[in-house]
């Protein structure tokens, strides 16, 4: 997993609540067997007219936003399907952060399984941030990790909140598998005492045989 | 001890680690997989050197890309084909259990696990699937989750995950003839929001909920997470059990009543503590009818589309002027005056048997409105299609004019070849109105499987109850 320890980058204002991950990854781009390339199918359907023609009145189509690496959203981002591909695609596209008054769950675990470092902050502290990245074409924003702190050039800094388990996997990049199976004692302990046989056999049929 | 819930119970009986500050180390019991979003994980998996820990606690099924036409035909989407063929292969590879589109148990992931007793009160279970929350019918923390926590799981059979605030959803009074499982929970997440059930698990609790069969809990506790919640549950009790005994997985004999003594011990204690509560009047719960694109924009069958002026929050107001927009509604309209175009009976949430017999006694002896381009019944399994056509509700619905299919998620994510076509508006027992879930452009409308036979039959939504059909 790509580390995360500090970023300065541009801030697009995503002004839209409760977008659902269909919208970010529609579901015709979930037949793939890899994790790469989704950068350019993020908001499919929002973002491209028929022929895949930039639609332009779509924010990430908007000149002053190209490049931007900090994502600012409204509340309950992320709902609704399970999909990692969306955070897949808000990585490859090249957002680092998301910053948002509220996530749903399932997205925010699949933000920090992907290096993507997403900061719950109060409604009015998010507000004042769409304000002037919509107000000033260009708008950085610098989000600190070990300070947890996001500065502006404008003299703006606020604090945001996150668990030390996480940051500190952020912060080094850590594969949480490998941090689980140091665990191996201790799982294998709770299997003696739950789980000490294979399942039980059933008599369902199993007998098909398998597509190579 | 002091008295816990019934989340509270289940998760500390799998806590394998739990250090301060840090996400618990939990055990799952059943790991469902499908071929959506399990190739990535066992790539990971193979490119660790890591096998999978536990393959007997682990099944898998194909159901998302099924078609459900003809399954001897060669899959002629290469993705979709691609897709079977890695999950079989990486079955196969790791000792894993697949249900594969030719076996006769195949069908919705999450219509199969209780189906085939995988299913247990008590148990962890986890898919990467976010209407894992089904499950919770049982009594089970069940979750979805994402293809790099589905690697964690195959490599550990455990996951790293922070506690979650019990919330309880009480539904009081009685359910009236013509509202089902269906109506109950999109009454609820009409009055809870989308997003409340973030950072909580819910558990549905009240004499509406007691009486609902395992099919209506299992819908209930479906739509959680259309509500923010990754799981939703109901306590175990004498309809659970009697819907357990017998089935391939369960335990038999003496097993059987050591595990219902087990299972009884689960309910929430007494004076236990909930973070939220929240109390719904099952009297006053009408036949709903999404009308925007999330399945919290909903209403009674009798009610209207809302205008964004009526919403004082902004962010509500904007998202409900571009769902009207979407969705090509104006405001006022009544609910019974919007036509349907086509009608899917059939997902996780309402496939089940109870579901399909329900519909077929709306459309007996009657034929889909001609304005109707399309009916679909799409069993959840082939167990249940198979027993719908030993009822004889498959000749029932194509008499009626439906198309009567082979199991598999269908039109409610339309990754096969059931596709809502843009613009086509569709009355569907699914779970999600959001923008081109059913297809691009294509705009949904989320109702009872009751509900959608009337719709199908009447070529527009109608109040079921003025149907003159003896209804439960």
């Amino acid at each position: 997993m790509q580390p995360f320890t500090r970023h300065t980058g541009k801030a697009l204002p995503f002004d839209r609540v409760d977008v659902d991950t269909d919208q970010m990854v529609p579901k015709q781009f979930l037949k793939s067997q890899t994790k790469e390339g989704y950068g350019r199918i993020l908001f499919y359907d929002w973002r491209y007219l028929p022929g895949e023609e930039p639609n332009p009145e779509f924010i990430l189509n908007e000149p002053r936003y190209q490049g931007a690496s900090i994502l600012l959203t409204r509340r309950n981002f992320g709902c609704g399907s399970s999909r990692e591909h969306a955070a897949w695609a808000v990585a490859d596209y090249g957002f680092r952060a998301v910053i948002g008054p509220s996530f749903a769950d399932i997205f925010f675990k699949n933000c920090a399984m992907n290096g993507i470092l997403a900061i719950t902050l109060p409604e009015d502290q998010v507000d004042e941030l769409f304000r002037r990245a919509q107000a000033t074409p260009g708008y950085q924003l610098d989000v600190d990790l070990p300070n947890q702190t996001i500065r502006d050039n404008e003299g703006l800094e606020l604090k945001f909140e996150i668990d030390d388990f996480r940051k500190q996997a952020l912060l080094k990049g850590l594969d949480e598998i490998g941090l689980t199976l140091e665990h191996d004692t201790e799982i294998s302990s709770y299997e003696r005492a739950h789980h000490p046989e294979p399942a039980q056999q059933s008599p369902v049929d199993f007998s098909y045989p398998v597509a190579s | 001890m002091p008295p816990r819930t019934l989340y509270d119970k289940i998760w500390d009986h799998h806590v394998v680690t739990e250090e301060p500050g840090k996400p618990c180390l939990l055990y799952i019991d059943r790991h469902y997989i499908h071929e959506g979003t399990s190739p990535q994980a066992f790539a990971g998996l193979k490119s660790a050197g890591r096998r999978v820990r536990r393959p007997d606690l682990t099944f898998a099924v194909m159901d998302h890309s099924v078609s459900t036409r003809n399954r001897d035909l060669p899959v002629l989407d290469a993705d979709a084909r691609g897709q079977f063929e890695a999950l079989a292969r990486n079955c196969r590879e790791t000792g894993v259990r697949l249900f594969d589109m030719h076996s006769r148990n195949q069908g919705i992931v999450h219509i199969i696990g209780p189906e085939l007793g995988l299913t247990q009160p008590g148990f962890t279970i986890v898919c990467g699937d976010s209407h894992t929350s089904t499950n919770g019918a049982f009594g089970s923390l069940a979750f979805g989750i994402g293809t790099s926590a589905v690697e964690h799981v195959l490599a550990t059979q455990c996951l790293r995950e922070y506690r979650s605030k019990p919330m309880r959803i009480e539904v009081t009074g009685k359910r009236q003839r013509g509202v089902t499982a269906k109506d109950v929970i999109l009454a609820i997440i009409g009055k809870i929001g989308i997003s409340a059930g973030v950072g909580h698990v819910l558990e549905y609790t009240g004499s509406v909920i007691r009486g609902l069969s395992m099919e209506g809990r299992m819908t209930v506790c479906n739509m959680s997470i259309e509500a923010g919640a990754r799981a939703g549950m109901v306590a175990p009790d004498e309809t659970t059990f009697a819907y357990m005994e017998g089935r391939p997985f369960v335990p038999r004999g003496k097993d059987f009543h050591v595990a219902v003594d087990f299972w009884k011990s689960l309910a929430t204690d007494p004076g236990a503590l909930y973070a939220k509560s929240v109390e719904l009047d099952g009297d006053k719960i009408a036949p709903q009818v999404t009308w925007g694109t999330n399945p919290g924009m909903v209403t009674d069958v009798t009610g209207h589309v809302p205008s964004p002026d009526s919403f004082a929050d902004p962010g509500a107001r904007q998202a409900v002027g571009s769902a009207l927009e979407y969705m090509d509604l104006k405001p006022g309209t009544a609910i019974t005056d919007i036509p349907v175009d086509y009608v899917f009976i059939g997902s996780c949430t309402n496939s089940r048997i109870e579901d399909l017999r329900a519909a077929s006694k709306i459309i007996a002896g009657k034929h889909v409105a001609p304005t109707v381009k399309l009916a679909l019944a799409v069993p959840g399994s082939r167990v249940v299609k198979t027993q719908a056509e030993s009822e004889g509700l498959d000749k029932i619905f194509r008499d009626a004019g439906f198309e009567w299919r082979d199991a598999g998620c269908s039109m409610c994510i339309g990754m096969n070849d059931d596709v809502l076509p843009s613009g086509m508006r569709c009355a569907s027992t699914s779970n999600r109105n959001f923008e081109g879930r059913q297809g691009k452009g294509g705009r949904t409308h989320l109702v009872s499987p009751i509900t959608a036979a009337a719709a199908a039959i009447a070529g527009h939504f109608v109040d079921v109850r003025q149907m003159g059909v003896e209804l439960e």
